[in-house]
């Protein structure tokens, strides 16, 4: 799970599964993680057309370095076990299960991948999945949720059934999700998979949705479900490293860089001692500044 | 023969026309002989008259050269009631030398050719049922389309010799005194209608608005005009807007815009007193929106916007980051009443903009310019006139003008539904390679190998990746597959003049 | 395979195909309305039919309109049109 851990999950963009428009284009926006809806994005009456589409496109399309998701339709739906067979034989790298509430329904998607990967001769493991908690009972199975399977990936926070299923709505100030967060938070981490946080889809309302990305990056969140691509830039602008960070970082780095060569086991900086979580974080900023296009070809921090 | 961008041109109708073949983008310093028009000889009293078939009787005759310009675009009442009089006085063997062609004139022009009223059609272009009817044969003598900036140029040199103009206004006064910016169908600048009205043997101006004399600030000036006309009304406001005046909230074409604008930022030209030109279009105006925030960030004013203006481009100047616009046309409401009331904001006519006969027109000033394209080919060739299917459905506009900016970026989206807009050979070569400096896609930019400093300093912008022109062709092709090659027949329906009056393309009749 | 029933898929929008199959004698017949049949119209043809061919579909009216799909999107709209046609229940696995 070490590869799991490190990949950058700051932007899954939703892609709406029966448009064939949004499909095709869904790679030039940049996003970590593409997830294709089969679920509410779609019809009753298109759930089949749209599971063949993005089967069609999977096979063809260039995505690029995206991660690839579904999301399939629940587990008490009809359409379920067509669209887990038909995502699993497309070669989909992360199934994603709405309305997770509880260890089981994931072992039972697991069987049910595992099951496809078997008929279709795709070794058996090779399919992730992921859950998104939309419930009260799902927030509370959290932990367990998060550790039910070695194939988890993450979690996913989905606001508007939760504050739904909690009697109250979305406001401003994200009081009401506190407690979700937290808890679908510090579940992903005990497990050691990624955390994102809920959709923001009112457009109109950039300082709203910057202001709450602020916070779950404050928190300690992979990243956010999206439904825009004009959010992918805002997203990736507020995980970006700031100069004092990078640099700081870059010591780090050199110093361990500087333990290797001297075959010391000790990581040592300014006569000090260098943890590991120290390490950890070093990295995990370089990984950022690469990716937000902060460093020149050697490394180094670029000026803007 | 073939000219310099590799185009076979017809030989039998080169020579009967007189013309030479593309071969270079420069100019040169060659000395022009400009013509002047006939003048009759007038104290005014008696200029006002209330019928457009009186008029038509009085001016025109079978051969002649008419002319109209397109300001009203779609909302143009004028064109249909002159041409209606014109078909219905039986006059034959016309030549129809519009600034630009909208496609509310389409359907009266093909009743005008097949009535045998209309034999010749010079444009900046044409759309729609009318482009699809010349380009099935419908017209027997090839249309010959000229950017704005040439049109000014081949109607000082006389190769458009304009016997009567008529040009709708919506204000004048009884002798003449006019402009585009007060009344109820106001479109701001006539700086194409400017040309006509200077080198038109007879201007005939039509309006529903009778000023005050002496009308002021006046555009067009009574020393220019023979009849003014008054009519019921001469457009419709609501349709004079070009409609693609709201910002762009397509992700691809806001991502197209994003990246225009990082080239813009990292290229050398982007200092304290640029100047530059974007265009219509949604993506136009995104990118108007980005540079704004990018001139503000980094404390940079432009000293000009330049050509077709729209309202972003006004709010710009209100905010004191652009010093002056110089205004050729407007694309909506705002930019037309910004003309109005701020001084900054220069009328100017097509040669002053873009001539390349002169003693030095805007576009030689032009830093950057962002232009659109239907296809880009491997050698920067850039088509705006046919469509893929080979019809005639565009316009050059300023196009090849403007290219001539020292940054002309070309913007669109590698391919369209089913559509390659990078391509390995444009249809019909309207601005040649050698103009165009970098293409923006969606997917990434592409830079003219002859601009090794503009390869040095863009190659590096951040999410900017670079990609060689034959590569982002073959990206294309590899999306959308290779589509089976168009067929024409051998016959010529359209001559596109380079802005010197050289043929750079010819477009043939579709095989249907 | 007979065609049970007149079945549609695929939208009108930018980029999709609409596909209807009726059901016909003589083998497969396509009316096909597209923006770029100059330069595509056998290639979606040819998508189309082998599409049938592998659902052994092999009588039947296609009216297709299209606007600028791709491939992957004209052979998507045949199988669920088919799909429906054929009146199954569960994905032709074999075929996607």
């Amino acid at each position: 799970m070490a590869e799991n851990e490190a990949r950058l999950r700051r932007t899954m963009m939703f892609v709406p599964g029966n448009n064939p428009a949004m499909v095709k284009d869904a790679g030039i926006y940049g996003a970590d993680s593409i997830m294709f809806d089969l679920e509410d994005a779609v019809s009753m009456a298109e759930k089949d057309a749209a599971r063949i589409l993005v089967y069609e496109a999977l096979q063809t399309q260039d995505y690029g370095q995206a991660e690839l998701v579904v999301r399939v339709n629940g587990l008490d739906t009809e359409y379920y076990h067509d669209d887990v067979k038909a995502m699993v034989k497309a070669g989909i790298d992360v199934i994603r299960l709405p309305k997770v509430e509880s260890a089981d329904m994931i072992q039972t998607l697991e069987e049910d991948v595992a099951a496809a990967e078997t008929e279709f001769g795709i070794p058996v493991g090779t399919t992730h999945v992921m859950a998104a908690i939309e419930s009260a009972k799902g927030v509370l199975n959290a932990p367990a949720i998060a550790a039910a399977s070695d194939r988890m990936i993450g979690v996913a926070l989905s606001a508007e059934d939760y504050t739904t299923d909690m009697k109250t709505h979305r406001y401003p100030d994200g009081a009401e999700l506190e407690f979700a967060r937290n808890m679908v938070l510090h579940a992903a981490r005990a497990a050691g998979v990624a955390a994102f946080d809920t959709v923001f889809t009112n457009m109109a309302d950039p300082d709203g949705f910057y202001r709450e990305t602020r916070h779950i990056h404050q928190l300690g969140f992979d990243g956010k479900s999206l439904v825009n691509p004009r959010q992918i830039a805002m997203v990736n602008s507020v995980y970006e490293p700031t100069k004092d960070e990078v640099v700081k970082a870059q010591k780090v780095i050199a110093a361990i860089e500087e333990a290797r060569i001297k075959g010391s086991g000790v990581i040592s900086m300014n006569g000090q001692m260098v943890d590991r979580p120290v390490v950890l974080r070093a990295q995990r900023v370089m990984q950022l500044a690469e990716v937000s296009n902060l460093l020149d070809e050697e490394g180094n921090y670029l000026e803007k | 023969m073939k000219n310099n961008v590799k185009r076979e041109l017809p030989a039998e109708l080169m020579a009967a026309l007189n013309y030479k073949g593309f071969e270079s983008t420069d100019i040169g310093h060659p000395d022009i002989q400009r013509v002047a028009p006939k003048v009759h000889v007038t104290t005014g009293e008696d200029k006002v008259v209330d019928s457009i078939v009186d008029v038509v009787k009085a001016t025109v005759k079978d051969g002649m050269t008419i002319s109209f310009h397109h300001h009203f675009r779609n909302g143009d009442f004028v064109f249909n009631q002159v041409m209606r009089a014109i078909i219905d006085e039986g006059i034959q063997d016309l030549t129809l030398a519009p600034s630009s062609l909208t496609g509310i004139m389409n359907d009266m022009v093909v009743e005008a050719i097949k009535a045998g009223t209309v034999t010749n059609i010079t444009s900046s272009g044409m759309r729609g049922s009318l482009g699809d009817f010349v380009s099935h044969g419908g017209l027997k003598n090839p249309v010959i389309f000229r950017s704005h900036g040439n049109r000014a140029r081949a109607i000082e040199h006389g190769d458009i010799k304009i016997d009567v103009a008529f040009l709708g206004v919506p204000n004048a006064d009884k002798l003449g005194n006019a402009n585009g910016m007060a009344g109820k169908a106001v479109f701001g600048s006539l700086g194409y209608a400017l040309m006509d009205a200077q080198y038109a043997d007879q201007v005939v101006l039509l309006t529903d608005n009778l000023a005050t004399y002496p009308n002021t600030p006046a555009s067009i000036k009574q020393t220019q005009v023979d009849y003014v006309v008054k009519i019921d009304q001469v457009g419709d406001p609501d349709k004079i807007g070009s409609g693609a005046t709201r910002f762009t909230k397509d992700p691809k074409e806001l991502k197209i815009a994003q990246t225009v604008n990082d080239v813009i930022v990292n290229s050398p030209y982007f200092k304290n007193g640029f100047s530059f030109q974007t265009g219509s279009g949604g993506a136009a105006l995104a990118v108007t929106r980005y540079l704004r925030q990018a001139m503000l960030d980094n404390q940079i004013k432009a000293s000009f916007a330049l050509g077709g203006i729209t309202k972003p481009t006004t709010d710009l100047l209100a905010e004191g980051l652009v010093d002056k616009i110089m205004d050729v046309q407007d694309f909506d409401r705002g930019a037309a009443e910004s003309m109005q009331s701020n001084p900054n904001q220069q009328e100017i006519d097509a040669s002053w903009y873009a001539d390349p006969d002169n003693k030095g027109a805007m576009v030689d000033q032009l830093d950057v310019a962002i232009l659109s394209a239907l296809e880009i080919d491997t050698d920067y060739n850039v088509n705006v006139m046919s469509g893929s299917d080979g019809v005639i459905r565009g316009a050059i506009g300023g196009h090849q003008d403007a290219a001539t900016a020292k940054l002309t970026i070309i913007s669109a989206p590698l391919v369209r539904g089913r559509l390659a807009t990078i391509v390995p050979a444009v249809t019909t070569v309207v601005t040649p390679g050698d103009s165009i400096d970098v293409v923006v896609t969606e997917y990434g930019i592409a830079i003219n190998p002859q601009r090794q400093d503009l390869i040095e300093a863009l190659s590096h912008v951040p999410g900017v990746p670079v990609y060689t022109i034959d590569q982002l062709q073959q990206l294309a092709e590899k999306k959308v597959g290779t589509p089976k090659p168009l067929e024409f027949t051998d016959r010529t329906v359209a001559m596109i003049e380079y802005r010197d009056g050289t043929i750079i393309d010819t477009i043939k009749e579709v095989k249907d | 395979m007979e065609i049970k029933t007149t079945a549609i898929a695929g939208t009108l929008e930018s980029s999709d195909i609409q596909i209807m199959l009726m059901a016909g004698q003589d083998g497969i017949q396509i009316d096909l309305e597209s923006d770029v049949i100059k330069q595509f119209g056998n290639q979606i043809k040819q998508v189309i039919t082998t599409t049938l061919q592998q659902l052994n579909i092999d009588n039947v009216k296609v009216r297709a309109v299209d606007k600028g799909a791709l491939d992957c999107v004209i052979k998507a709209r045949t199988i669920a049109a088919a799909q429906r046609a054929l009146a199954q229940t569960t994905p032709a696995w074999e075929v996607l």
